[in-house]
């Protein structure tokens, strides 16, 4: 193929404009006649006759590309032909690039927050569709808006397709700064691995340094499976604690106690008031001793990133919401929802609940918030509903309580569950009634517009009445 | 083009109707079939008839060990297998054998090469289990595809000049890419005794336009064939294993 340069057309693609050179391609504006939108289109380079080892990324990169969807990546248009003009054509998206507002790093922790969950969004949605991206980095994140883009999938591992990517080498590979334990031993399928790249774009936004430098070798990558960064609010005293605890969690080496899910990580950068901070634990050898015994236990590294968090994704759903009515007191159906709820916490020991009770308002008229005596019905119905979650004994980093306002229960819930990338929702159904067939029931409502799975718990009864 | 390929029937009819049903609807262009036409399985006859008919119809049909092993006798088989060849032998009529003794050991469809065991001496039927062996299976074929079977387990091997293979697992149903940039090896796993832990029969469809193919799984009624082969006392092992897919 000849050089490309502005007016080249390949495949139908007219190259307008250049905006970047890499080190492994170029990426140019385009434009195509059956398409509107503006295009960009990335060029390896590549002459026929070359060892293709040069484009083996580009050909991972166009096959995962072409199966990914949705608003967190550029739409995939077209790819050319591998052996004669290598290129893919993508969208164009016109955002502000997280390295640029790197630059003014440390950013607002409001600023973190937002950024950090439009990002944990964007990766719960690419994990979905089987993909770990394996190269998050401020370049690789554009802002559009409140939504973040990924971009660059040239590193990327996707689990119905073969690793041919990471069968070519046994060098790690990453980009140094944000590469995560497991993946410099070669672990390309986890998609904690991720989560620990986000974990160092928050501390980044937050110290205006990476966590771990720029390592230059292997050895200098390694270093973080033995040794911690200087904990965010050192750096940073201005750093809120919950911002701390969700990076400490992020940038855990042991993928056991690291966050399993992008969805629960969204979950408690939209919520920092629901983070529990741990108490400061002095498990870390930190005598010199000390230091010298750790040095020589030294441990089997694969033994230290600890298990792959897949089968924690597949014991069972990561967030549950529980919805339960409460304003008839205490019922049969509440425990029979308690019951169902209790069952699926057990599938999985670092699933986490959100408990639901809405408060019904009328549309006309003024709405009563405060009852005879004087205490908020607010109140009162949140110390009831922590009091009907109490038999589960969950602790408090398990289990979030919400009392909400609104004129439409069911309308509440699905809110609630969409927003915050619910895996799993149980709602109670009263026993048939005519009124109820009539008018259609809460319950019904969720099961018909639910973007998850619901359970609807319902007491079982001899007859109809 | 579309191409089903469907290996090592050994003699499950049920396995191959349930199989034939399913390409029926996927319409492939072309249908080959590659080996183990018979053995350990109970209905040899039906098998070898169904093949002739499929060939007639424009199928390729190449020869596998076992199909060899009906026509000449066994030689280096394990006992079971042994014992399924000389119980098949003496089920097969003369038109039957001498359909299955003139088959070739592999065919070519453009640039692709079908054959039962490996490229590499195909006559003493070497398994394509590992990158190892699939390199010298590439070794010994000028295709950019080559398709075998004899194993029983599904693979898809990439391959580039100057290094070793790199071995996949299709997944059910799921459609692999081919590389322009790479050759490969494609071992089809069974319709009539699968083994890779999933008892529903398998075969390939290899589409050369979308450069991609498909182990298609099909799940048949095993604990019939299963009654088949103890009525007919064979080992009771090759019905048990058919349960299992092991």
């Amino acid at each position: 193929m000849e050089k490309p340069q502005a007016g080249t057309v390949i495949d139908g693609f007219t190259l307008t404009e250049k905006l970047k050179t890499g080190g492994m391609a170029t990426v140019w504006r385009a434009s195509h006649p059956d398409e509107t939108a503006p295009l960009v289109l990335k060029i390896p380079f590549f002459h026929p006759g070359d060892d293709v080892s040069a484009i083996l990324g580009y050909e991972a990169e166009a096959l995962i590309h072409r199966r990914l969807s949705g608003p967190h990546v550029p739409r995939f248009v077209a790819a050319g032909d591998l052996a004669r003009t290598p290129y893919i054509a993508m969208e164009f998206v016109a955002g502000t690039s997280l390295a640029e507002t790197m630059r003014r790093a440390p950013l607002p922790a409001a600023e973190i927050a937002r950024i950090g969950e439009a990002i944990a969004v964007a990766l719960a949605d690419l994990h979905r569709q089987g993909v770990v991206h394996l190269d998050l980095k401020p370049e690789n994140v554009m802002m559009v808006g409140n939504r973040a883009v990924l971009l660059d999938f040239g590193l990327a591992h996707h689990a119905e397709l073969p690793d041919l990517l990471g069968a070519e080498s046994t060098m790690p590979m990453g980009t140094a700064a944000y590469i995560a334990p497991e993946q410099v031993l070669g672990d390309r399928s986890d998609p904690a691995s991720d989560l620990f790249a986000l974990g160092c774009l928050l501390y980044q936004m937050a110290c205006g340094e990476e966590p771990f430098g720029r390592p230059q070798t292997v050895a200098g990558m390694k270093r973080r499976l033995y040794h911690q960064p200087k904990p965010l609010r050192a750096v940073n005293p201005e750093a809120p604690a919950w911002l701390e605890e969700i990076v400490r969690r992020c940038l855990e080496v042991d993928r056991g106690r690291r966050y399993a899910d992008a969805s629960k990580l969204a979950f408690d950068l939209r919520h920092p008031e629901q983070v529990t901070v741990a108490r400061r634990r002095r498990d870390k050898p930190h005598g010199l001793w000390q230091r010298l015994v750790a040095l020589f236990q030294k441990r089997d590294e694969q033994e230290i990133t600890g298990a792959p968090t897949q089968a924690r994704r597949k014991a069972g759903p990561s967030i549950i919401l529980t919805a339960v009515d409460l304003s008839e007191g205490e019922e049969p159906l509440a425990g029979a929802i308690l019951a169902e709820t209790s069952r699926l916490l057990a599938a999985r020991e670092d699933s986490w609940l959100a408990c639901i009770t809405v408060l019904r308002t009328e549309i006309i008229g003024e709405t009563r918030t405060v009852d005879d005596e004087g205490r908020s019905l607010y109140i009162k119905r949140l110390v009831a509903l922590k009091d009907w979650a109490r038999p589960l004994h969950l602790p408090e980093e398990r289990v979030s309580y919400h009392v909400i306002e609104a004129v439409s229960a069911a309308d509440a819930i699905l809110r609630h569950a969409e927003r915050n990338d619910i895996d799993h929702i149980v709602v109670g159904a009263r026993s048939s009634s005519a009124v109820r067939r009539h008018l259609g029931s809460v319950s019904t409502k969720v099961v018909a517009e639910a973007l998850c799975s619901v359970s609807v718990v319902r007491l079982k009864t001899g007859e109809l009445d | 083009m579309r191409i089903a390929v469907l290996s090592d029937i050994h003699a499950n009819r049920e396995a191959l109707e349930a199989v034939l049903e399913t390409v029926g609807q996927l319409r492939p262009d072309r249908l080959v079939l590659l080996g183990d036409i018979v053995g350990y399985g109970p209905d040899p006859g039906f098998a070898v008839d169904m093949a002739i008919r499929l060939v007639a119809a424009g199928a390729l049909c190449i020869l596998g060990n076992h199909d060899e092993a009906a026509v000449h006798g066994p030689i280096g088989m394990t006992p079971h297998a042994r014992e399924a060849a000389l119980w098949t032998r003496a089920q097969l009529s003369p038109e039957q054998r001498g359909f299955l003794a003139a088959l070739p050991f592999s065919v070519t469809i453009d640039d692709t090469l079908f054959v039962h065991a490996s490229a590499r001496t195909p006559a003493d039927w070497p398994y394509v289990t590992d990158a190892h062996a699939a390199g010298q299976c590439l070794a010994a074929s000028e295709a950019s595809l080559t398709v075998c079977g004899h194993t029983h387990i599904p693979a898809l091997f990439y391959a580039r000049p100057g290094r070793e293979p790199v071995k996949f697992t299709p997944r059910r149903n799921l459609a692999a890419p081919l590389s322009a940039l790479r050759r490969h090896v494609l071992v089809v796993g069974a319709v009539g005794q699968p083994r890779d832990g999933d008892p529903a029969a398998c075969f390939a469809l290899l589409d050369t336009d979308l450069a991609e193919v498909t182990m298609v799984r099909v799940p048949y009624d095993m604990q019939a064939t299963a009654r088949k082969i103890a009525a007919a006392g064979l080992p009771e092992w090759l019905g048990m294993r058919l349960l299992i897919g092991r």
